[in-house]
């Protein structure tokens, strides 16, 4: 074509279109102040919420609440904000951009392996601000540095995996509104898991529930790695335990997820 | 040089609807097509097939000599795509926007930002373009669409419905934007449900309903055949209204159309303002008493009735939607 120089026949690498789909990810994630301030402050006042108003009235064992609390504050933040996810690519698909992306000559698994790594980093600074807040009221490392970092690297991992689950549900649901309504899933996983109490204060059948489903297991591990015995002693087996099964858990939803997303996307 | 377009008794299923049910259809280098039909007819569903957005279920399509089944990354490497809404990031700029897609179409840096600066400039939108594409006007947003279904340099551009939505005046702006495209010489698919709007842009027209083609070729062979023009009559009294058809039915030969519930009259007639003189003259003889008398291009459910003298199902939603019907 005349108007434009140099028609290239080449197409985008994998990376390059990754990493061009992602940059816009954070770029609409930056400059919507709505999702960075509103996100923020939500999860600061549950947050306090959690700590100061029923945490009084909930026992953790040999731990203090708000160390108890954290941990499973910030895995289970994850989850929330996967919610946003779901719809935010549900609203691609509707606004016609899938279609536009779908229709270049780049490799299939780009835009939503772009769109996994713009939401993972988003969900990074997330973890970052939660765990400052939680710092600020009482929240201290009982084990040492090395684990804490073991600890954020594993939310990271959630975090990419759980990122996944979202997608899918997006692309199924089709809308923005279908996308929040499917989401709605993260409700009995967050608060049916020892995220924000002990599991062995539910009924027995929701015990068998709670203990046997991923965020349980990744919040443990979260747990076990940043206070150390104390934790240990609570929860009855160690980080290696813990760790273990979270990642298995992270694998199996990758396992799972990714296909079906990839699938769906295909099929448009 | 192969052709832009082949389709061969293509076909497409959505459950029970055959959305393009044996659609014939050839595109030559260098033109501009419209594909035109009433909603539902299959402008869509070839579109995304042309795309390789959608798998055909039966029948052959070639894209620059590319079958899309076969080969849809070579398909996708020579097409520019605008669908119906403005597919832009509204938390991006204009010119981010462009960047970004001239990236993915594998251009380096530099080549992109050259690129999306010309683009930007060939559409007007020099001065916005560092502006979030979330201040933008719909106008805007659909011309920087436009852009970059462009910024890749495509041999072929396919343009869904590009102007459904817009007020007159953007309508016209983008026709002027796409004139501009075709004329550096970039093939152009689009669809519309408006006969002006491809008269206005395209150099050949196919016609298609119920996912087949029911008629091509240039715009003045079928405006020939459609009558180039009708002439339409308010009658005030109803009795009047067999003798103002009789009237305008004997200007051009041609047959009247009468809306008994809206006392309208209309006929299709040859171009230029004398046969609306004459009409004039032949009502006046008549001795009827005419509320109104317009002279207007057909609508698209003329254009149909003239071809395959059947009316369409929802002609008057696509005669009501039309800024300049």
């Amino acid at each position: 074509m005349a108007i434009v120089a140099a028609p290239t026949q080449r197409s985008a690498t994998l990376a390059t279109s990754t990493l061009g789909i992602a940059k816009r990810g954070l770029l609409k994630y930056l400059r919507t102040p709505q999702l960075v301030v509103l996100g923020t402050i939500q999860g600061a006042l549950f947050l306090l919420i959690f700590r100061y108003v029923f945490g009084g009235a909930i026992g953790a064992g040999g731990l203090d609440y708000v160390d108890f609390l954290v941990p499973g504050f910030i895995t289970t933040g994850i989850l929330f904000s996967g919610m946003g996810a779901a719809a935010g690519v549900a609203e691609d698909l509707q606004q016609g951009l899938v279609d536009r992306l779908r229709s270049l000559p780049i490799p299939r698994s780009a835009v939503l392996a772009g769109r996994a790594l713009a939401d993972t980093a988003v969900l990074v600074w997330g973890l970052l601000i939660t765990a400052g807040i939680g710092f600020a009221v009482g929240f201290r490392l009982h084990g040492s540095l090395t684990d804490a970092l073991a600890a954020f690297g594993l939310l990271v991992v959630f975090g990419f995996a759980f990122e996944w689950l979202f997608l899918t549900l997006g692309l199924f649901a089709g809308t923005p509104q279908a996308a929040q309504g499917l989401a709605l899933l993260v409700f009995p996983l967050t608060f049916v898991s020892s995220a924000y109490v002990p599991v062995e204060t539910m009924p027995g059948w929701m015990q068998g529930f709670a203990e046997h489903q991923p965020v349980t297991v990744m919040v443990d591990a979260v747990r076990v790695l940043t206070q150390g015995p104390a934790a240990e002693a609570l929860l009855g087996h160690g980080a290696h335990f813990y760790v273990v099964r979270a990642l298995a858990w992270s694998a199996a939803i990758l396992a799972v997820f990714v296909p079906l997303a990839v699938a769906r996307y295909r099929r448009g | 040089m192969p052709p832009t377009i082949e389709a061969t008794g293509l076909r497409k299923r959505f459950g029970k609807t055959a959305a393009l049910d044996g659609l014939d259809l050839v595109a030559e280098p260098g033109q501009v097509l419209a594909v035109l039909g009433p909603n539902g007819a299959g402008k869509t569903t070839f579109v995304r097939t042309v795309a390789t957005l959608l798998r055909p279920d039966g029948g052959e399509l070639r894209v620059a000599g590319h079958n899309v089944r076969r080969q849809p990354a070579a398909v996708r490497r020579v097409i520019g795509l605008a669908g119906q809404s403005a597919a832009v990031e509204p938390a991006m700029t204009g010119r981010e926007n462009l960047h970004l897609v001239a990236r993915l179409f594998g251009q380096d840096t530099r080549t992109a930002k050259a690129n999306s600066a010309k683009v930007l400039a060939q559409l007007g939108l020099t001065d916005a373009a560092d502006r979030l594409v979330r201040t933008y006007s719909g106008g805007m947003r659909r011309k920087l669409d436009l852009g970059a279904s462009l910024v890749g340099s495509p041999r072929l551009l396919l343009l869904d419905e590009p102007t459904t939505g817009l007020d007159p005046r953007s309508r016209i702006e983008l026709w002027d934007a796409i004139r501009g495209l075709v004329a550096t010489g970039t093939d152009v698919l689009l669809t519309t449900q408006y006969l002006d709007e491809a008269d206005h842009l395209a150099s050949r027209i196919v016609i298609i309903d119920h996912g087949r083609t029911i008629a091509a070729g240039t715009p003045s062979e079928l405006k020939q055949r459609a009558g180039r023009n009708v002439i339409e009559v308010h009658v005030r009294d109803q009795t009047d209204l067999p003798r103002v058809a009789a009237a305008l039915a004997a200007l051009d030969h041609g047959e009247a159309q009468v809306e008994e519930a809206t006392r309208r009259v209309s006929v299709a007639v040859e171009a230029g303002t004398d046969r609306l003189r004459q009409a004039l003259g032949s009502l006046d003889a008549a001795g009827a008493s005419v509320d109104d008398i317009a002279l207007r291009p057909p609508t698209l459910d003329e254009v149909f009735l003239a071809l395959t003298g059947q009316a369409l199902e929802q002609a008057p939603d696509n005669a009501a939607g039309h800024p300049a019907a």
